[in-house]
């Protein structure tokens, strides 16, 4: 029985996608055997982040519609053992998705899988509905910043209230806090919400904390998972996450902002 | 503190400005997703009921709905015009 994860945030562009490849491959890298599903129906990007974009044949869709099966969709990763993507569909859009179609994909996947990895479109309708219907874990992705805090406790409550889970009164879906693009030296300004601040408003289990960084931005122009680069920051947090997904307590690192010279401290540059 | 850290602390930090109105924001947000669906509805008929007799405005009606561990207290409030 695989264990079905989504990746969800509300609001556009906190880093879902960025997330579900680094949190993906981390969990392969571990050797769990693991899937990353594209839930963003017309706008595939998955691909791009995994780097597996001209191997694209079938899709999603095709799946849900039976114009192909999963092993014809399903794309290896190249550089990870146990790791698969299933991409979807460009020209199709959300309405594709049935609760059915989507259900009927999920338990075949987790007849072998360990892992199933939904990255969520944004947004709170239908799409976003769609991609954590199913979910055992959800991986909250925020931003310290107003709007994206306050998309992300709109999507607990709809993970509270909405999820299977929660429709059949069974445990609840469990949350987990990724705060993304954090910026140590702003937040030491008082020019951006702490982690303290954004875990105190949401008021859930904190699983990382990734610095905002360049290397996610080559990551992405290279197509290669920002996890597999262990010399930056954002890569290491990625790995500090997935081992407290599974279970372990690691400190948190890259929290403060690199100490400044005495020069620099004087003159408050 | 160092030196230069106590004029830093007294420039106004828009961090805390934010952090507390996202706590009154997401407090509110979430009293509302826990009320009953028919509230709105149910809300609105009564009004219109008081309307029947009363010229009000809706602005003039407050509607709070408490939940204690073993009740609900629905609170109407009207401002009818003196
Ligand atoms: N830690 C980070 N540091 C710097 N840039 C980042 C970081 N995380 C994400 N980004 C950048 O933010 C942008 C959005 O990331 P991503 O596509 O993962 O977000 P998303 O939530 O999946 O977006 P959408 O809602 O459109 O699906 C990308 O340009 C990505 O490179
Ligand atoms: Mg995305």
């Amino acid at each position: 029985m695989a264990k079905i994860i989504v990746v969800t945030s509300g609001k556009g562009g906190v880093g879902k996608t960025t997330t579900s490849a680094a949190i993906g491959t981390g969990l392969a890298l571990k050797g769990n055997k693991t899937v990353i599903i594209d839930f963003d129906v017309g706008l595939r990007n998955l691909d791009l982040i995994m780097g597996c974009e001209r191997r694209v044949v079938y899709d999603f869709v095709n799946v849900l519609n039976n114009e192909a099966n999963l092993t014809q969709t399903l794309i290896k990763d190249k550089r990870v053992e146990n790791l698969f993507v299933l991409p979807a569909s460009q020209t199709r859009d959300k309405d594709a998705l049935t609760l059915e179609g989507v259900e009927k994909v999920l338990n075949e996947l987790s007849e072998t899988f360990d892992f199933i990895i939904c990255d969520s479109p944004a947004g709170i309708e239908k799409g976003a509905q769609m991609a954590l219907y199913f979910a055992d874990e959800a991986i909250v992705v925020t931003n310290p910043e107003v709007s994206s805090v306050r998309d992300s406790d709109r999507i607990l409550g709809i993970l509270q209230s909405k999820s299977k889970r929660a429709e059949q009164g069974s445990e609840p879906v469990k949350e987990h806090l990724l705060l993304t693009r954090y910026n140590p030296a702003r937040v030491e300004e008082g020019e951006m919400l702490s982690v303290t601040d954004v875990e105190e408003i949401l008021a859930i289990p904190l699983m990382g904390v990734i610095p905002e960084s360049e290397a996610v931005l080559k990551a992405s122009n290279q197509g290669e998972p920002v996890i597999h680069n262990q010399d930056a920051d954002a890569g290491k947090a990625y790995s500090d996450a997935v081992d407290r997904l599974l279970g372990e307590t690691v400190e948190f690192r890259f929290l403060t902002a690199p100490k400044k010279g005495i020069l620099k401290r004087l003159i408050g540059a | 503190m160092s030196f230069i850290d106590y004029f830093r602390a007294n420039k106004t930090n828009s961090a805390s400005v934010a952090k507390e109105r996202l706590q009154i924001i997401v407090a509110h947000e979430r009293g509302k997703r826990n009320q009953p669906d028919y509230l709105p509805a149910m809300q609105q008929e009564i009004i219109d009921v008081i309307k029947k007799y009363v010229a009000i405005d809706d602005e003039q009606v407050h509607v709070t709905l408490e939940n204690t561990d073993n009740c609900s207290v629905f609170e109407l409030n009207v401002t009818l015009p003196g």
